[in-house]
């Protein structure tokens, strides 16, 4: 998934071969992600497509079906893997993923511990900030989910930047060996004050922890807990509002029939009434889409108070 | 070939935690109501209050160490902080508070005549060497209505008093988060009204990582660049495209304490050298060079403006401050490398053969879809790029004319939305103030063009 691997990076010359893990993409909000073999294929509502006949295009590419439906072969990214994995739990989603890798000032090289690792959708971006020669350490209880975890990063290529451990975090805290080695700390667990003061242990001086909790009160708590041993705690909430856009004709109030039109809101026949209302140009609108998530977690970081 | 084996030392300037003499720092003063940044040296100075304070006591010190404006006899300077002395933040007094916040303030008069210290009182306890925390002690001892405020508000004096008589500078690292908070909070309009969650959703979603190769049109003086170099660890290349001969300002790099090997792999290059010369494209170079200079001609202009900005912020970031002439008396600070060179010709060869790996645009004083239609072709198939701007219709335009040229798919205009909270016990609440606007991403994945099948 990474351009770390030099023969993985994006050209125009790099064509689709056997073992590559590319992502079909049918419209923004219908994607699947398939590992591509000689005798694979693929069938969806627009029909049956052989792999065979995707090796040697470039990705980005424009595939048809046997019926003449298509597809888009895209290149996996961190994005649209978190848009197909397998949700074996809740996720986090590319906004407060975002939030994370930059409040916690996460760059190369950089060692980063997460728990639970859940279903490595963070973990996942985790990891593409911290390569080249960095690394993710990921704890789950889940001895199922670990593994599955486990297989994704291989899949992904990236099990060269992320390790996932089995442990009960809230129970045992991080692993000694970390101890100080920490550059950030992340934790999305159910009573993340349990696992605090191991977090603070692990992390180097100025270092900084992030716990994502869904409800207010877990929130309470953990910043009750941080308070012993962080400073610049911070929680915030953030969202994403996605557009709609489309291309419109708004006739004019005195055109009669454009009006009648617009109210039945049949835009073929005001653009059938032979060119007329070109008069008047269509114009591009955009609006909040009319759904979207409401709330996904409160985010609280705070830093590794400084002794010195 | 790119060279691909240059990586940025591990324990090096990248990730240092103490600073260095010459080293830019962020300075944060008194819990954030200022926040300047500054290059360490021997002879700097910063101004905060009336007072005049050497910063030579922040050379080797750990980044997140905080420092107490104290008077000395040889003038006021900078006293380090032991953290836990403090013992007068406004976390450690909240369990008691709500255990008493039965009283009100109904009994409390407001005048003048609360206060019975002087300005010359204090005057004369800093003569006699008193600390600035004795000196809030003394107000607090000597203020009529202290005993009869809530514990809410004796806190708030308290700190009043302290950022006022005893000033306190924490020292941060610098990064592309906290650069772009400190600019966001006092010149906005310098960063084009970028913020934070936005700066990092669109490197999310450009897929920044090390070895990319990204192209980015910059006019925000380089935070964009400067932010996509930090995820690259001085791997891969930022590449500034231009028109003309001139390259847009990208000062705010300066800021970020990179290495030199990440320095050398922020190029610059015009746009007729990044376009193949192929017949393939329908625009002759005729016409390419005059559109270009149409664009230098509308560039110059806001480029005039934004270097006049940057001369405001460092007149009021380094206020008052002798850095400059130090910097370049200062043998060890002295760069070598410099960010921004011209891409050299085997750089830009690869770039035609292989098409950039991601394109960020962030220039809000243009016209997305004019600059989008000539960088999209430069990206490789399958690439993602996002397009920063601080209004939505030119967004919109440029997303619609994308999908109708077949350019795009995945297209996407988003507008993240921050909360801050506080949270206290018993006095758990949103901010009252927000930022309502941080400016929208138009995001979208490049697709082959040669779909005749
Ligand atoms: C909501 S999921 C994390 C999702 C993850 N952030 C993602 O983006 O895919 C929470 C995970 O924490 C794990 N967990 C719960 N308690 C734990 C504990 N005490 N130690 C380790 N993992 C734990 C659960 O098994 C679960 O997989």
């Amino acid at each position: 998934m990474l351009p770390t691997d030099s023969t993985k990076t994006l050209s125009f010359k790099r064509c689709i071969t056997e073992g590559d893990l590319v992502i079909v993409y049918e419209r923004h909000d219908v994607m699947k992600a398939v590992q591509v073999s000689e005798k694979g294929v693929l069938q969806n509502r627009f029909g049956i497509f052989k792999h065979s006949d995707w090796i040697g295009k470039p990705f980005g590419s424009k595939i048809f079906s046997s019926k003449g439906g298509f597809v888009y072969l895209l290149a996996p990214t961190p994005e649209l893997w978190t848009l197909v994995l397998s949700h074996r739990t809740q996720i986090l989603y590319i906004a407060d993923i975002s939030f994370v890798v930059m409040y916690l000032e996460i760059v190369p090289g950089c060692v980063v511990l997460e728990s639970g690792t859940g279903s490595g959708s963070l973990s996942t971006s985790l990891a593409r900030a911290v390569a080249p020669h960095g690394h993710v350490y990921t704890f789950d209880f889940h001895e199922q989910r670990a593994a599955s975890a486990r297989e994704d990063f291989e899949h992904t290529g990236l099990s060269s930047l992320v390790t996932v451990g089995v442990r009960d975090i809230q129970g045992e805290g991080f692993p000694d060996e970390f101890s100080g080695r920490a550059d950030s700390v992340f934790l999305d667990l159910p009573q993340p004050w349990l696992a605090i003061p191991s977090a603070a242990k692990m992390l180097q001086q100025d270092g900084v922890l992030c716990s994502f909790s869904p409800c207010i009160e877990q929130v309470q708590r953990s910043c009750e807990t941080l308070k012993s041993s962080f400073t610049d705690i911070r929680t915030f909430e953030i969202l994403l509002n996605t557009y709609e856009v489309r291309e419109g004709h708004l006739p004019s109030w005195q055109d009669g029939d454009g009006v009648l039109a617009s109210l039945k809101g049949c835009k073929k026949r005001q653009r059938s009434t032979n060119g007329q209302e070109n008069s008047r140009p269509q114009t591009v609108l955009a609006r909040r889409m009319g759904e979207t998530r409401g709330h996904t977690g409160y985010l609280t970081f705070a830093r590794l108070s400084c002794i010195r | 070939m790119l060279a691909y084996n240059s990586e940025e030392n591990l324990s090096g300037s990248q990730n240092r935690r103490i600073t260095w003499d010459g080293c830019s720092v962020l300075l944060d003063i008194n819990d954030g109501d200022r926040v300047l940044f500054a290059r360490l040296t021997a002879g700097s100075k910063i101004k905060i209050g009336d007072k005049n304070c050497s910063l030579q006591p922040l050379i080797g010190c750990p980044f997140g160490s905080s420092f107490q404006v104290e008077v000395g006899a040889g003038g006021p300077f900078l006293a380090p902080m032991i953290p836990n002395a403090e013992g007068n933040g406004l976390s450690e007094k909240t369990d008691d508070q709500t255990m008493e916040e039965c009283r009100d303030n109904r009994a409390l008069v407001d005048n003048n005549t609360a206060q019975s210290l002087t300005g010359e009182d204090i005057d004369g306890m800093r003569r006699k060497g008193a600390t600035g925390d004795e000196i809030v002690q003394a107000l607090i001892a000597n203020s009529a209505t202290f005993e009869k405020k809530t514990a809410f508000s004796q806190e708030k004096y308290r700190i009043k008093k302290q950022k006022k008589y005893a000033p306190r500078v924490l020292l941060r690292r610098p990064f592309a988060r906290s650069i772009c908070e400190a600019y966001f909070k006092k010149h906005a309009e310098k960063i084009g009204f970028l913020r934070v969650d936005t700066l990092s959703l669109l490197l999310s979603l450009a897929n920044v990582t090390a070895h990319s190769n990204v192209l980015v049109f910059d006019m925000l003086d380089g935070i964009v660049t400067g932010s996509v170099a930090e995820r690259m660890g001085g791997t891969g290349y930022v590449c500034n495209p231009h028109c003309g001969t001139t390259p847009l300002p990208i000062s705010i790099v300066r800021m970020f304490n990179f290495s030199d090997e990440t320095c050398k792999r922020i190029l610059h290059a015009s746009l007729t050298e990044l376009q193949p010369s192929t017949g393939e494209n329908s625009t002759s170079d005729d016409q390419l060079v005059d559109e270009c200079n149409i664009k230098e001609q509308q560039n110059k202009d806001t480029l005039s403006s934004s270097a006049k900005d940057m001369v405001n912020m460092e007149e009021n970031s380094t206020a008052n401050m002798d850095t400059d002439n130090n910097v370049a008396a200062s043998p060890k600070s002295a760069k070598t490398v410099k960010a921004g060179e011209k891409a050299p010709p085997e750089t830009i060869k690869h770039w035609n053969e292989n098409g950039f790996s991601s394109l960020i645009i962030a220039a809000p004083n243009l016209d997305a879809w004019d600059v989008a239609k000539d960088l999209v072709p430069l990206l490789a198939y399958s690439a993602p790029f996002v397009i920063y701007h601080q209004y939505l219709q030119p967004l919109a335009t440029c997303m619609h004319n994308l999908q109708s040229n077949k350019m795009a798919i995945n297209l996407q205009v988003s507008e993240p939305w921050l909360r801050e909270y506080q949270v206290l016990p018993s006095r758990t609440h949103p901010h009252m103030q927000m930022s309502s606007s941080g400016g929208y991403l138009l995001s979208g994945t490049r697709i082959s063009s040669s779909d005749q099948n």
